[in-house]
């Protein structure tokens, strides 16, 4: 056995691989739960990748085809039912984890430096995913992947000059069509999804480069030489951290101890995706929209149209805005601000244990008004949801402009030198 | 065999550097700027496969509309390009109201170029009774609702026929003029479109370009 390991490590590095960036990893010792989303997000990536693969196998991209096929699927194939609710439900399930992970960055600072990067990936994942989740709900042509589509598409036309023909090209038709529909295919099942596999692998990559961040913010790889034997760490660490830095008595190896821990996190993300998956698939309309039950018709609107809740904090941003080019620049401004988080907080210490009151007060604010928003974009216009959402735009930028301005004379308090025991 | 002599003056080249640096540039932005070009020229064929195919152009043809069914009042809805084009025949009470509130349209002159120029006057058409629009709000490409007879009086106070949208709430009275403080920014749009005979319309092209 030895020797075939060995044979192969000769050829392809196998066990330098699996050890640096599993058996061996420094990953710090006080991960909490806000750590397993990242690793749940991961797992529902493979759920969509399989589940994709398989429904392609009877989906038709067509038109005509492509509400009957679904139909086919959830009545006649076998199993065809669990495959898509599989699908469909792990979109908004990716959706969830990778809130819940971005959050995560927030509060503990993970986008802080050296982490830039690491977080500038991971907007763009988010990004892809928004667009391979967006081309996706097309798929199934229903009145609501219609004028969906229709709305998104139309968003293009807002921009000067070139916006009509534009938004033309996207269509490949002058309204939303089946040249549409199966470009949105194409690139669902190929393009996007690549693109989504490769940023994860940098993701990966930029994470383990510059290390795992943790609740408490603090550095567990220490300059080389800094430490005294006594307070590193006792495992056996992969000499590509150990050649660099100090690694201190503040860590775990990520396989087993991450990995389980991770487990038991997965098993519990199981049991809610099963439940909903079996017992609420539409999730009162909130998954799977009941207006997209009915076959796609260019002459008919829908009574109201939104997009799947995921989008809908964005939306409401979008609607929140009177004319339309600024509403559009709201939308994007909102996600570009996101992107520059890094730069917006000019505070050294990362995690809020150690951070002011109002810097925890900011974040919470901000994650109620991002909820909120999510409502507002995802319930029918009413005169007073159009001053709320416009507070409640004001306030999303205004959790980074407050983060600029206080974080840079920021009142924090000490931050232990390694992580308390 | 090749005779090579070696000079003892000249240093040994051995450190992989070039000789000769201005040629060595040249000869990277020359390589760079070809490469480029095949690079833009293989993006052609890829960016122009997105654009509407000759099956598609063809579809998108005029067409041809008989008028003379249409009941005072009454709204008809035709395909041009798959999307819907309504011809609604005003009669003179409606046309009486497009007055009332101008005071409460964004564009009450139809200042912004959302008409062919024939249909650049009060009516926002050629004659007066049809009115033709592309049934697409302005706002995000949602159909807005034909409310009529009094119906539209919930959504704007003395204002009985108009459109409303349900997506996002915008207004628009019988001459497709968009309404104050709704999110739609323009005033709906007039196809292209001319008169045959009495009976006969098309959608599509004007009398100018045929």
């Amino acid at each position: 056995m030895n020797g075939f390991l060995n044979w192969i490590e000769q050829r392809i590095p196998m066990m330098r691989v699996a050890n640096m960036h599993a058996l061996q990893y420094p990953a710090p010792r006080n991960m909490n739960f806000w750590y397993v989303f990242g690793f749940l997000a991961t797992i529902v990536l493979v759920n969509q990748i399989i589940t994709g693969v398989w429904l392609t196998m009877s989906y038709e991209p067509s038109a005509d085809g492509a509400f009957r096929s679904v139909e086919f699927i959830m009545r006649e194939v076998d199993y065809g039912w669990l495959l898509r609710y599989m699908h469909s439900t792990g979109a908004s399930a990716f959706f969830i984890v990778v809130y819940l992970h971005m959050f995560r960055g927030m509060i503990y600072g993970s986008y802080q430096k050296p982490r830039e990067l690491l977080w500038i990936f991971g907007m763009f994942i988010y990004l892809a995913l928004m667009a391979e989740a967006f081309m996706g709900y097309v798929l199934p042509w229903g009145q609501m992947s219609y004028w969906g589509a229709q709305v998104i598409v139309s968003l293009f036309g807002a921009i000067p000059v070139i916006g009509p023909d534009l938004v033309i090209w996207i269509q490949g038709d002058y309204v939303i069509s089946g040249a549409t529909l199966n470009r949105f295919f194409a690139l669902h099942v190929i393009a996007l999804p690549l693109v989504i596999v490769i940023l994860v692998f940098l993701h990966i990559i930029a994470l383990h480069e510059v290390g795992s961040n943790n609740p408490d913010g603090v550095a567990i790889k220490h300059k080389k030489g800094s430490l005294p034997e006594s307070e590193k760490t006792p495992y056996k660490i992969h000499e590509y951290y150990t050649d660099k830095y100090d690694i201190a008595d503040d860590v775990v190896p990520f396989f087993p101890h991450i990995v389980l821990k991770d487990l038991v996190a997965f098993c519990v993300f199981l049991a809610a995706f099963t439940y909903v998956m079996f017992f609420a698939p539409e999730m009162g309309g909130k998954f799977l929209e009941h207006p997209n039950f009915e076959i796609a018709d260019p002459l008919k609107t829908p009574e109201h149209i939104f997009p799947v809740w995921y989008f809908t904090p964005f939306y409401a941003i979008l609607k929140a805005v009177p004319d339309k080019l600024f509403g559009v620049l709201a939308m994007f401004a909102a996600i570009g601000f996101l992107f520059a988080l890094p730069w917006w907080d000019r505070s050294n210490v990362r995690s809020w244990r150690y951070r002011s009151g109002l810097h925890k007060v900011n974040l919470i604010v901000f994650a109620i008004v991002f909820i909120f928003l999510g409502y507002l974009g995802g319930t029918p216009q009413e005169a007073w949801k159009l001053i709320a959402s416009q507070i409640a735009t004001i306030m999303y930028f205004g959790f980074f402009i407050a983060l600029f301005l206080y974080s840079k004379n920021e009142k924090t308090k000490p931050v232990p030198e390694r992580i308390p025991k | 065999m090749s005779n090579v002599s070696v000079d003892a003056n000249e240093p040994a080249h051995n450190d992989n550097q070039p000789k000769n640096n201005n040629r060595r540039r040249f000869l990277t932005v020359a390589t760079s700027v070809v490469g480029g070009v095949g690079v833009v020229g293989a993006a052609v064929p890829f960016i122009a496969s997105w654009n509407p195919s000759a099956k598609a152009k063809a579809a998108g043809a005029d067409v041809e509309v008989d008028i003379s069914g249409i009941e005072p009042g009454q709204l008809i809805r035709v395909m041009w390009r798959s999307k819907p084009v309504w011809i609604v025949r005003r009669t003179p009470e409606i046309l009486e109201e497009l007055k009332q509130h101008e005071d409460n349209l964004k564009d009450p002159n139809s200042e912004a170029e959302q008409q062919p120029a024939f249909a650049k006057n009060y009516y926002r058409s050629e004659k007066e009774e049809y009115l033709v629009l592309v049934g697409i709000c302005t706002h995000l490409g949602c159909s807005p609702t034909h409310l009529k007879n009094g119906a539209f009086e919930e959504i704007v106070e003395g204002v009985p026929d108009g459109f409303f949208c349900p997506c996002h709430g915008s207004k628009f009275d019988m001459a497709g003029r968009v309404f104050q403080n709704v999110p739609a920014p323009l005033n709906l749009v007039v196809p292209p479109y001319q008169y045959v005979d009495d009976t006969t319309m098309i959608i599509g092209s004007t009398a100018e370009e045929a």
